[in-house]
């Protein structure tokens, strides 16, 4: 079942669950800031603006309804960040989590790395089932007992307990980065990862927090002369030596650990020319990357700016093999976009478990896959309204000019103040995450 | 709500709004945010030019009006009979369609500009809606040659007020020397002894890099009218033919070389009679040096010469 079908006329999504308040008023601690499954896809997290974490657990297949995958239920809610305060710069540094990444899981525990704008922190999930009970020199609530009325001894044994789910945080790697960090990525040989902000990536030891290394650094001598930043990076899904960074300006660099210590200069420069009859005032705010994520394979990559989304073949520097239009008809309303600063949201985007498929958020809390293999793609809506369980998404369409049809809906009726800029695929079946605003929603394919 | 009517992209209240969204950056919470202050200060670089695009090809087209219009009173005055033709024709010839075209741009770089300054004084508001693509296409000619930060030659004269113009990562200031060398297509601008360069994009452009210097070239006007009382023969109108002659029938001049021309001439007459060592400076070097046009013979004796 691992993504079969893909996207378009194949497969037909439904709508599973729901996660998070209803009213809408929306509490801005509550907005989701971030969302991403585990290696194995039973575990789903979530970050919040009020620096929390939640994890989703997926219920076992129940013998009851074979033909329904498991829910997915809360395992596990902690504070991952506090806001706190830069005394030197005189700056709140907002306890927003921007990125959640899980460790590949080597024991019974399940390891995460969640960051704000400045500390990246390693936290431990653990459970636990049992607890040991009849100690000697203890009473069961833990009150220590008078040693002269111990008469016997017995051996304490393990007694089977509520499931206690406990996340403790193992590292806390701060103090690395002057600018805002916008991504972190494990590396394959699980034992390094990096972070990057808008000028820096650094490279950590997962097991040392008191020293990291700078591998890329872009900031000028003169600041004056800044004409790029940093916006995401990642490390390569199977080769540990190989990383990618993309910059504000649509570039995207491939960089090699063993050609030098500083990674300044880049192996491959990724870049398509810009197209002179599209020159609008904000030309460089929309091809600005804001996401870019590397294929299962490790053959693709794929970027998405404000209007697209683009696949790159990692032996192509010279354009993207395919270019997927999420939302074309705002082209015409960048002025507008810019005043309410829609202009600057950061969409993301993801690959399904083979590579066949990607998706990626629009405004109207619409989202769209692209299936690459049929050339086909389709619009979705994450609604209250199709809420009902295992009912089919009707594909949604907007209307760019002329006569509306029944069921479209026109440009400017969209609202945009509904965005689902966070979004994440299942790695092996067809069971999707899609973040509104405060809501998270979890789809899957009608089985 | 988008509105349906997308708004016809006012430089100027893009360039208001830019300035808000920087203040505003400055009180927000966890701090500046380096990405979106470098976007909003692209938005602002892109405005900014086009509105002063727009400014400078509005005071161009009244520019050539009048210079027309003073050149054919003065015909008037001294052969009113025989001249008057003579001289809507050239000037038509010369300054081309509606000064964006690339001889017409030169011809604004050579005609006097004796009104200048009262044009800007007439505190021109609105930019007229015009180059605004064309404009637009020469700062994507300037994205693709120089990977540094654009920044724009902030010219003295325009009445806006380009000293409120502050970001955190575009200097604006005021009070800069700004030369254009039209071979490189490189802005060069002295500030507090401190230079800056941008790239350039093409002949549009030149018009607003000469500005500061066709300030000057006033003075050179003027010196150059009470020529014309001491040599009758040599009248404003002829000027301007010879201009186009020594441009079409001159062997040593081709379309490539007249931005060297011009950069001989600014550099003075010993450019002219030196011409070799100053195609080389020309090359390398600025147009219309601030020294060069100070020395008011340079104009008229060269010409002359030639």
């Amino acid at each position: 079942m691992a993504g079969a079908g893909g996207g378009g006329n194949d497969v037909q999504w439904c709508f599973s669950q729901v996660k998070g308040a209803i009213d809408d008023d929306v509490a801005e601690a509550d907005i989701i800031s971030t969302v991403e499954f585990n290696h194995s896809g039973e575990l789903l997290a979530t970050g919040d603006k009020g620096g929390r974490v939640v994890i989703f657990q997926q219920e076992l297949e129940s013998k009851n309804q074979p033909q329904c995958r498991g829910e997915y239920n809360v395992y596990s809610t902690f504070q991952s960040h506090e806001p706190e305060f830069d005394y030197l710069k005189s700056l709140e540094i907002e306890e927003k989590i921007n990125k959640i990444r899980w460790l590949p899981q080597k024991n019974a525990a399940q390891f995460l790395l969640s960051t704000n704008d400045k500390t990246i922190k390693l936290w431990k999930i653990s459970e636990r089932d049992k607890r040991p009970e009849g100690y000697n020199l203890k009473e069961e609530d833990g009150r220590y007992r008078d040693p002269t009325t111990v008469t016997t001894l017995r051996v304490p044994v393990f007694q089977p307990m509520d499931l206690m789910v406990e996340a403790s945080p193992r590292r806390v790697f701060a103090n690395a980065h002057t600018y805002h960090i916008n991504s972190i990525s494990v590396n394959s040989d699980c034992e390094t990862y990096l972070s990057a902000d808008d000028l820096r990536i650094n490279l950590w030891n997962l097991e040392i927090t008191d020293r990291s290394f700078n591998i890329v650094d872009i900031k000028p001598v003169n600041m004056e002369e800044l004409t790029e930043v940093i916006t995401a990076a990642e490390f390569h899904p199977n080769q540990c030596n190989t990383f990618v960074y993309s910059s504000s300006k649509g570039t995207i660099r491939l960089c090699d650990m063993r050609a030098s210590a500083l990674c300044d200069q880049h192996s491959k420069l990724f870049e398509e020319p810009e197209d002179p009859s599209n020159r609008s005032f904000f030309s460089e705010i929309i091809s600005s990357i804001s996401d870019v994520k590397f294929s299962h394979s490790g053959r693709y990559m794929m970027t998405r700016d404000y209007l697209s989304v683009k696949i790159w073949d990692l032996n192509m520097e010279s354009r993207p093999v395919e270019t997927y239009q999420v939302h074309e008809y705002l082209r015409s309303k960048l002025c507008s976009l810019y005043e309410n600063d829609c202009i600057f949201d950061k969409f993301e985007c993801c690959w399904n478990g083979n590579d066949s498929v990607v998706m990626t958020g629009s405004y109207n809390n619409f989202f769209r896959m692209f299936d690459r293999g049929y050339r086909q793609d389709v619009t979705l809506e994450a609604s209250r309204e199709s809420s009902k369980p295992r009912s089919v998404l009707k594909p949604r369409k907007v209307c760019t000019g002329g006569k509306r049809k029944k069921d479209e809906i026109s440009v400017d009726s969209l609202d945009f103040n509904k965005k689902i800029l966070h979004t994440a695929w299942h790695p092996q079946d067809n069971i999707i995450a899609v973040a509104t605003t405060n809501n998270l929603y979890i789809f899957q394919d009608k089985l | 709500m988008i509105n349906t009517m997308e708004c016809a992209v006012d430089a100027q209240s893009l360039i208001s709004i830019s300035l808000r969204k920087i203040h505003n950056s400055r009180t927000q919470r966890g701090g500046i945010k380096l990405h979106k202050n470098l976007l909003v200060s692209y938005v602002l670089r892109n405005a900014r030019q086009v509105y002063m695009n727009e400014k400078y090809a509005e005071i161009y087209r009244m520019q050539q009006y009048e210079e027309v219009m003073t050149v054919c009173n003065e015909i008037q005055e001294l052969n009113p009979l025989d001249l008057a033709e003579d001289c809507e024709e050239q000037s038509g010839d010369c300054c081309g369609n509606d000064g964006v075209s690339e001889p017409a741009s030169l011809c604004c770089a050579l005609l006097p500009v004796s009104h200048l300054t009262a044009v800007q004084s007439a505190h021109i508001q609105a930019p007229s809606a015009c180059s605004a693509p064309l404009s637009l296409q020469s700062d994507e000619v300037c994205k693709e040659t120089e990977p540094s930060f654009y920044r724009s030659c902030c010219a003295e004269a325009y009445p806006v007020s380009n000293c409120d113009f502050s970001t955190v990562n575009n200097n604006l200031h005021c009070n800069k020397t700004t030369v254009l060398d039209l071979d490189t297509h490189v802005v060069t601008t002295v500030e507090n002894g401190y230079l800056h360069q941008d790239c350039c994009a093409s002949f549009q452009q030149c018009c607003q890099g000469a500005q500061s210097p066709a300030k000057k070239r006033k003075v050179d006007f003027e010196y150059y009218i009470s020529d014309i009382e001491e040599v009758p023969d040599f009248t404003p109108c002829k000027r301007a033919k010879f201009e186009d002659c020594s441009y079409a029938n001159s062997e040593h001049l081709d379309t490539s070389n007249i931005s060297n021309l011009i950069s001989i001439f600014g550099s003075g007459f010993s450019g002219l009679v030196s011409r070799q060592a100053d195609f080389e400076q020309a090359l390398n070097g600025q147009f219309c040096s601030k020294q060069a046009l100070a020395s008011l013979g340079a104009w008229t004796r060269a010409i002359v010469a030639f």
